[in-house]
């Protein structure tokens, strides 16, 4: 819990890992080279004085409850873990380590765990196995894992679809999915969430939460999260612009919460790229700044929804009674775009523009 | 970098040539992104005892998407292979450093393999496509700046105005001309009377959603702009020093202005 001027905020980080790039996990450069991307995005967003060094940053298993429980602010966690098999030898998220954790607090963290659909049947039967072990109930997908000669799947292919099957059927609702800064695969998936589009649609009984809010493609991730009422906004490295890019991090909250709203956004500090006590601190301090009139202020409900209540609410994770907010009144503004609203037919003619 | 004041004439005009070439996905050049980490006239190199130009790229991280690596890497080349030909011939080497790629791209650009040819099996389609996909969106981008800023100094137009704007009522400028010259390159009209609000092939946007569309355009033009903050400061913690070579970025990156767009869907 964080409390500031007399407000008490209920705290969840719906982005949270536990991994290891110390060099004897690594398999091949690649390892090396993506560690080293994440430590640059530490170095570059961060406040000078949250710097960690390299070597706390490989692996830091020993701090992190006090990082985020006892410094944070934070109530509970969830673990959304990228594998990354190709790149280290026991995985870059550290499955039974987090998963032990998770298991010894089971009040303050949520270990997600990840499928991959290209190891097909095989990979089916895993799934079944881990979800009981492990009692999922949500999974964070890497659409641009590498795997083999594969870099990377969509939603939509037919073994995906065959996964999301099982997990409706397992009981895991909300489904993670990475979609962020370009980086691999190539020409396939480069730039677009279509394919969380697609999937949102098929499946509306599960939940999409779209991990850095499809920066830099949020303006496709905007166009389809008004559309689907099931798709979520993860703010995992767009909340770090608060503090070396504050404009812009207005920008974004704007365009987020004008496009969805504040129900279906997510804090997230992705720890340990970023710790979460000074985004807590940040954010609750934060608003849009007043010359940004095409912007409406942030509320303090939305905060308090954006920062824990949301998450909260999707795992149902239990928030004590006086760190609610009063019941959301109904929402009089038109949505955006609805595809059963009377704007349907506006709507299509935009579809296809900018 | 070679200090401007040091720069041969053939570095000169291929500094030059290199500030066309675009970081398709940030709608800069890859000169004033800081991606040119060296450029250098390399004498009597060649075989045939012409001269040699050697260009080594960068980028903000090794896991940059190959796909736009590959295409700002081939976009190089062509643009110096033209310099050198006017100065009667010589070879061109451009090599990408620190690339999870670096290799396979080097070496398909050393043997002009072409994109398919230099990642076989991966490279689903040409970059045909994709080069088009970003060409629009900057142009989306362009006309939401180019609006905006008719916007705030004239207050008494609203975002539902904005499909009766033309070409020539837009202010004079950097940020119209820029707008013209993304409207050059997909070929749409940028005579006076044409409007501005049109769609990615020139048609234009109904009134009935123009303010939406204005909107749309809106958070397309943050994310092109968000995604230049987050290259431009990987790009300097990777390689420190590297601001130093970059431009300030003249488009997108001031202030929200004040007055603008307050007009909300009813």
């Amino acid at each position: 819990m964080y409390s500031k001027d007399g407000t008490d905020y209920f705290i969840l980080d719906a982005h949270i890992a536990l991994w290891d790039a110390r060099p004897e996990n690594l398999r091949n450069v690649h390892g090396k080279q993506f560690i080293d991307c994440f430590y640059d995005y530490h170095r570059n967003l961060s406040p000078e004085s949250e710097h960690w060094d390299y070597d706390q940053y490989l692996y830091y298993s020993d701090r992190l409850m006090k990082d985020l429980f006892e410094d944070g602010y934070v109530d509970h966690a969830i673990f959304q873990p990228a594998i990354l098999g190709e790149f280290y030898k026991n995985g870059f998220g550290q499955t039974e380590e987090a998963l032990a954790l998770a298991q010894a607090h089971p009040d303050k963290l949520t270990y997600n765990h990840a499928f991959d659909p290209r190891f097909g049947e095989r990979g089916l039967e895993q799934l079944h196995r881990d979800a009981e072990r492990m009692d999922l109930k949500g999974v964070k997908l890497y659409t641009a894992e590498w795997q083999g000669e594969s870099r990377g799947y969509k939603l939509t292919d037919p073994w995906t679809y065959r996964y999301l099957e099982a997990c409706r059927e397992l009981g895991i609702k909300n489904i993670h999915v990475h979609k962020g800064p370009t980086i691999r695969p190539l020409d396939r998936d480069a730039f677009d969430v279509a394919d969380v589009d697609a999937a949102a649609s098929d499946f509306t009984d599960l939940n999409f939460v779209v991990e850095h809010c499809g920066l830099p493609r949020l303006e496709d991730f905007c166009w389809i999260a008004t559309q689907e009422p099931n798709v979520y906004a993860g703010l995992a490295v767009a909340m770090p612009f608060i503090h070396s890019r504050p404009r812009y991090f207005a920008q974004i909250m704007g365009e987020l919460m004008y496009w969805i709203g504040d129900s279906r956004i997510f804090f997230s500090s992705d720890y340990a790229i970023w710790t979460p006590k000074w985004l807590v601190e940040k954010f609750v301090d934060f608003q849009i700044p007043e010359d940004m009139t095409e912007y409406a202020p942030l509320t303090t409900d939305s905060k308090k929804r954006i920062l824990g209540l949301n998450a909260a609410a999707l795992y149902d994770i239990p928030v004590p009674e006086h760190l609610q907010v009063a019941p959301e009144p109904v929402d009089v503004r038109e949505p955006a775009v609805k595809a059963d609203n009377a704007r349907t037919a506006d709507s299509e003619l935009l579809t296809g523009m900018a | 970098m070679t200090a401007l004041e040091q720069r041969t004439r053939l570095e000169q005009e291929a500094w030059d040539a290199l500030g066309v070439v675009m970081d398709p996905e940030l709608d800069e050049a890859i000169t004033s992104l800081g991606f040119v980490r060296s450029l250098e006239e390399l004498g009597g190199q060649d075989d045939d005892g012409r001269g040699a130009l050697r260009v080594h790229l960068r980028l903000p991280t090794s896991f940059c998407s190959p796909n736009f690596a590959y295409l700002m890497c081939s976009d190089a080349k062509d643009a110096l292979e033209a310099v050198v030909r006017h100065h009667g011939g010589g070879t061109v080497l451009v090599e990408l450093d620190d690339h999870h790629d670096s290799d396979l791209i080097n070496r398909g650009l050393a043997a002009d393999a072409g994109y398919r040819g230099t990642f076989g099996h991966e490279a689903e389609s040409d970059l045909d496509e994709l080069r088009l996909t970003f060409r629009r969106k900057a142009h989306t981008a362009a006309a939401e700046r180019a609006l905006t800023a008719l916007l705030r100094a004239r207050p008494e137009l609203g975002e539902d105005d904005v499909h009766a704007v033309r070409l020539g009522d837009l202010l004079p400028g950097e940020v119209t001309a820029a707008l013209l010259r993304r409207r050059s390159a997909l070929g749409l009209s940028t005579a006076d009377d044409a409007p501005v609000a049109v769609d990615d092939h020139g048609a234009p946007v109904p009134p009935s959603v123009v303010g939406m569309w204005l909107r749309k355009a809106r958070s397309t033009r943050i994310s092109i702009d968000g995604n230049a903050h987050f290259c431009r400061g990987l790009l300097a913690t990777r390689y420190p020093g590297a601001e130093l070579d970059q431009a300030p970025r003249d488009e997108g990156t001031a202030p929200v202005p004040v007055q603008l767009l307050t007009r909300r869907p009813a």
